[in-house]
């Protein structure tokens, strides 16, 4: 590897952060403007038109802010647990195709790192993000914070599984760990015709991993204060922040990655190819490039949609429902689902529409069934009044 | 390049290692553990096994450890108590094997890596290669293993429910 390689690895990651950084920036303008529309209000819309430099202002005011550390605080943990939480969220983009613009050396300009298990290093630096939470936690000597970050462990450990089983399923379709073999593999069939079931159980499961609405309990205001960052405040609750929105959209972004096709959209290659007869490679190596790219933000926007969504529409669970949820629904749903992918893939190699059409009806059946049998609220509390004698 | 990079990890990893023993807290012995695993699933991928970089990361890191964490702050214990020794005979014997540990390595860094040790194919530890030599050549102890692992499970779920059917007779 030469120096200039080693220049323009620096550059990409740089510019890799920086990207992660402004779409969180962003993603929080989009969400509080999305939730107040969901609930009949304006939302932020003073600072520059149409509220578009509100994260700035947040931004000032973050840093304007006093930055307290608690006396009894275990002072090393306290100030080195925010990075914890955020150098994962970031350095989980590094193996993502955030789109298609090849380098001439069948290299890809739009993905940081092309290694062939690119998704169990997705898998590994999702289970490492939870450490940030915990120790803040445990670090704050406050029993809230405490309470939210023993929360967070447990939740994270128990959807994790469901997880790495539903993104199993996506291996098995493409039959690679390589993120970019997955993208490529979906150019004539998304992976969420057959892998329905799969996606729907790793968008549950992903909410519960980045601990966000309706499964936040590791925040529950009423219960502990603020949770974990309780006692944190300025540019380290802002540390916090970034680490919980840019995981979010690193989810939403493998979601897309796995499930909806990467950067593919229909009539890509012919618009490549046409591109590139009219004006020649570069140009249409170009055209490719940031076509590509933007299907792939478009796909994220809209998942982060759904995100802002649910989190408007579902309230809170309990920490008993959440832990039903995440063992005898999640994870059984994810292994039928492997099932159901090994048996068809092995035993109709050679029909992918058949295959894809029968695991969609499949998995749309389970999914229905499920939700009819493990519907909450079927069962009639009965309150037996008890005399206590004084 | 990568002998840098080697330099770095194999200093963080020691690092690491000597502060989780040093720490009299067990949960900062719990966070250079972690440390010490991260230094050292990187030091997998300079070797060339990247399968076994992720699978350190998941399980070691991602898995083992937050229950270590999870336990910790549930019990309370993170402050070492009772420093006195339980075992007299603990003390020697751990520095005798250690020192014959080191003589090992010694031996071996003076003598220089065997020449079949030497890897010319870089994809040796490619997944496809470890879950081939996992299901044919290996294919007892990986059964065994997991038979054991299915024994363990049986055996909390038998303890656990025991457990709550005594509370229920209370």
């Amino acid at each position: 590897m030469t120096w200039i390689d080693l220049v323009i690895l620096v550059v990409k990651c740089i510019v890799l952060s920086l990207a992660a950084t402004a779409v969180f920036a962003y993603f929080t303008l989009f969400e509080r403007r999305t939730l107040a529309r969901l609930q009949n209000r304006m939302g932020p819309n003073r600072a520059g038109p149409g509220g578009l430099l509100q994260p700035l202002a947040d931004a000032v005011k973050l840093f304007f802010k006093e930055d307290v550390t608690p006396l009894m605080a275990d002072r090393w943990v306290y100030l080195v647990s925010p990075t914890f939480a955020l150098i994962p969220a970031i350095i989980i983009w590094a193996t993502i195709p955030v789109g298609m613009w090849p380098d001439g050396q069948g290299g890809n300009w739009l993905q940081l790192a092309e290694i062939n298990v690119g998704v169990l290093y997705l898998l590994a630096v999702m289970s490492v993000g939870v450490y940030g939470i915990t120790v803040a936690g445990w670090a704050s000597n406050n029993k809230y914070s405490m309470l939210g970050g023993i929360r967070a462990s447990a939740q994270v450990i128990s959807y994790e599984l469901a997880l790495g089983l539903t993104v199993l399923g996506a291996v098995m379709q493409a039959q690679s760990f390589s993120t970019a073999v997955i993208v490529e593999r979906q150019a004539q069939m998304w992976n969420i015709v057959p892998q329905f079931l799969g996606f729907v159980v790793f968008i549950i499961a992903a909410t519960a991993e980045v601990v966000r609405a309706p499964f936040d309990l590791v925040e529950a205001e009423q219960e502990l204060v603020g949770g974990y960052n309780t006692e944190y405040s300025s540019m380290k609750f802002a540390l916090f922040f970034m680490s919980e929105y840019v995981k979010l959209v690193a989810m939403n972004a493998i979601a897309v990655t796995l499930f909806l096709g990467g950067w593919q959209f229909p009539g890509l290659q012919t618009l490549t190819l046409f591109v590139t007869q009219q004006y020649g490679a570069a140009v249409g190596n170009a055209v490719l490039g940031l076509t590509s790219l933007g299907a792939f933000l478009l796909k994220v926007l809209a998942l982060s949609f759904v995100s802002v969504w649910i989190r408007a529409t579902l309230p809170r669970v309990r920490y008993d429902q959440l832990m039903n949820l995440g063992w005898k629904v999640l994870l059984p749903l994810s292994l039928i689902n492997v099932a159901i992918t090994a048996v068809l893939n092995v035993l109709l190699p050679d029909a992918p529409t058949l295959t894809a059409i029968i695991s969609l009806v499949v998995g749309v059946i389970i999914l229905a069934v499920t939700a009819n049998v493990g519907r909450p609220g079927k069962e009639k509390r009965t309150v037996k009044l008890v005399e206590i004698g004084l | 390049m990568e002998l840098i990079i080697f330099l770095i990890t194999a200093a963080v990893a020691v690092a690491g290692a000597v502060a989780m023993l040093l720490s009299l807290n067990a949960i900062h012995s719990a966070i250079f553990l972690l440390i010490n695993f991260v230094a050292i699933s990187v030091l997998y991928v300079l070797l060339y096994a990247p399968f076994l970089f992720a699978i350190q990361l998941i399980v070691y890191a991602g898995a083992i450890m937050v229950l270590f964490l999870f336990v910790v702050m549930l019990l309370g214990a993170e402050r070492a108590e009772d420093t006195r020794e339980r075992f007299v005979w603990q003390r020697p014997l751990g520095l005798t094997l250690s020192a014959i540990l080191l003589g090992l390595i010694g031996y071996i860094a003076l003598r220089g890596p065997a020449p079949e040790a030497r890897v010319t194919n870089h994809q040796f530890a490619a997944p496809e290669r470890i879950a081939e030599a996992l299901f044919t050549t290996y294919l007892l102890p990986f059964e065994i293993t997991a038979f054991l692992l299915l024994a363990a499970i049986v055996g909390v779920v038998v303890l656990h429910t025991s457990g709550s059917q005594a509370g229920k007779r209370e």
